[in-house]
């Protein structure tokens, strides 16, 4: 029991809870520098996502790129570009905002790829220009897929912003590497658990806006049975009378 | 690129080590999954609660659960046993639902096909459903393999060593080949264990060869070789 004694010992001493090296100090750095981040790797990746699930085009390049940075270790692009910029906190700004850009660009383009097409055509046909079927049809339409980008690059960024710690005298982070450096298990646990609360609670929020940002029409439609599985057209044979089924003659 | 060729032993030697930490994690966490990406697909009552918990864990930042399992599960922080753990966990986290997904993509008529020709529930599991879930669940695997690769880096900045080392000691000392060559290394394996789990798939389910395709690509590659 060593864990949470350790841990409530140092999180409830009071000295902890003050100043520039205090919690709140640490934990507002935490969120702003994940914040500032999410902005500008969002600024940069929504865009091209619209561009590509608007055209079609580029998907390929976006999938491989995707596929590359996941390859890529976090601390091996945190330590170059640390070694390139000097110690402090460009470094991890520059890795950290590289990190998030390949899962909100997928989020973006896969947002829209999900869109049935007859939505688009009719879209179309009723008159709307490119730019009303981008902002009006396939924004929101998409919004959960490009939600859960960013939802998985926030979880990224909160991990990646405590190990850059490591390079730079800033975030949640510092007590852990304090921590281990001069074995205080205190700090070290009380350290990772802040860390480990905040990246749970943040993927709760994220949780609740994913589900807030379903359009109320799509909602209504959503099929309920999670054993429905069958991939095969029906389109050659009779349609399957199902119980409770009323909709069976209309496909 | 000097100093990768005059150290080519202690880079051989940090691949061994992240082969140490990766390969069993990437294959506990696949049997792992297996029952309970099979109880998520079953019952609704425990996908729900099976699938928030793999997704809680999964949203767990790597360092600080590194730093408090061992305090939990009693391991020494620096031992390969520890990180093993942690990337296990990781690896459950993101299988368990793929492996949910896959046997849910079964067609249903398969599986009442199967179960009309006399098959009990536990072998139309293994031998329908598990193998028409295949495709999926290796593809699930593969992207467990290439974080897994990736995430055992992490572990150097607590003293485990693996290819991450080579970064914690590039900083340290300046070297900038040494990081590069430990970026290079991982992809490298990342690429080499990703390439071998495509292999053991075309091994272990030989209908989903390229070739075996449907109709369609079989038609298209009739077409390419007809027209150079």
């Amino acid at each position: 029991m060593i864990f949470l004694s350790e841990t409530l010992a140092w999180l409830g001493d009071p000295a902890h809870w003050v100043g520039a090296s205090g919690i709140p100090t640490r934990l507002a750095q935490h969120l702003l520098f994940t914040l500032v981040t999410l902005v500008v790797a969002g600024a940069i990746a929504v865009p091209i996502g619209f561009v590509i699930g608007h055209t079609g085009r580029g998907r390929s390049v976006a999938v491989a790129t995707a596929g590359a940075f996941r390859a890529i270790p976090t601390l091996g692009l945190l330590t170059l570009v640390a070694l390139w910029v000097g110690i402090g906190l460009n470094a991890p700004f520059v890795a950290l905002t590289v990190l998030a850009i390949p899962p909100i660009l997928a989020g973006a383009y896969t947002g829209f790829e999900a869109i049935d097409r007859k939505i688009i055509d009719a879209a179309r046909a009723v008159g709307m220009s490119e730019l009303q079927i981008l902002l009006k049809v396939e924004l929101p339409l998409g919004l959960p897929l490009l939600i859960g980008g960013l939802r998985s690059a926030t979880l990224q960024v909160v991990a990646t912003a405590t190990l850059a710690a490591y390079i730079a005298d800033f975030g949640l982070g510092r007590y852990l590497f304090e921590g281990l450096r001069i074995r205080d298990y205190g700090e070290m646990l009380g350290g990772s658990v802040l860390v480990i609360v905040l990246a749970i609670v943040l993927e709760g929020v994220f949780a609740l806006v994913q589900k807030l940002v379903v359009p109320r029409g799509v909602t209504a439609g959503r099929p309920t049975d999670i054993r429905d599985g069958s991939s095969r057209s029906r389109a050659v044979m009779e349609p399957a009378i199902e119980e409770g089924n009323i909709n069976v003659h209309s496909k | 690129m000097t100093w990768i060729w005059s150290n080519l032993d202690l880079i051989w030697d940090r691949t061994f080590d992240h082969l140490v930490l990766s390969v069993p994690s990437i294959v506990l966490s696949f049997i792992v999954a297996l029952p309970f990406g099979w109880l998520a697909h079953r019952y609704r009552a425990s996908r729900a609660v099976i699938l928030t918990s793999v997704g809680l864990l999964y949203a767990i930042p790597s360092l600080p659960l590194f730093i408090v399992l061992p305090f939990i599960v009693g391991t020494s922080i620096r031992s390969p046993l520890n990180l093993i753990i942690a990337l296990t966990l990781y690896g459950v986290a993101l299988m368990v639902r793929v492996v949910a997904d896959g046997l849910g993509a079964v067609d249903r008529d398969v599986r009442q096909s199967a179960t009309a020709v006399g098959f009990s529930g536990w072998t139309v599991f293994w031998q329908v459903e598990l193998p028409l879930a295949g495709p999926v669940l290796l593809a699930g695997l593969r992207v467990v393999a290439v974080s897994t690769v990736s995430l055992a880096t992490v572990g150097a900045v607590i003293g485990a060593q693996s290819l991450g080392s080579l970064f914690t000691d590039g900083i340290q000392r300046g070297i900038q080949a040494e990081i590069i060559a430990g970026i290079i290394a991982t992809v490298l394996l990342a690429l080499a264990l990703d390439g071998a789990l495509v292999l053991l798939g075309r091994l272990l389910m030989p209908w989903t060869r390229p070739s075996a395709i449907g109709t369609v690509s079989r038609t298209s590659a009739a077409l390419a070789e007809a027209t150079p």
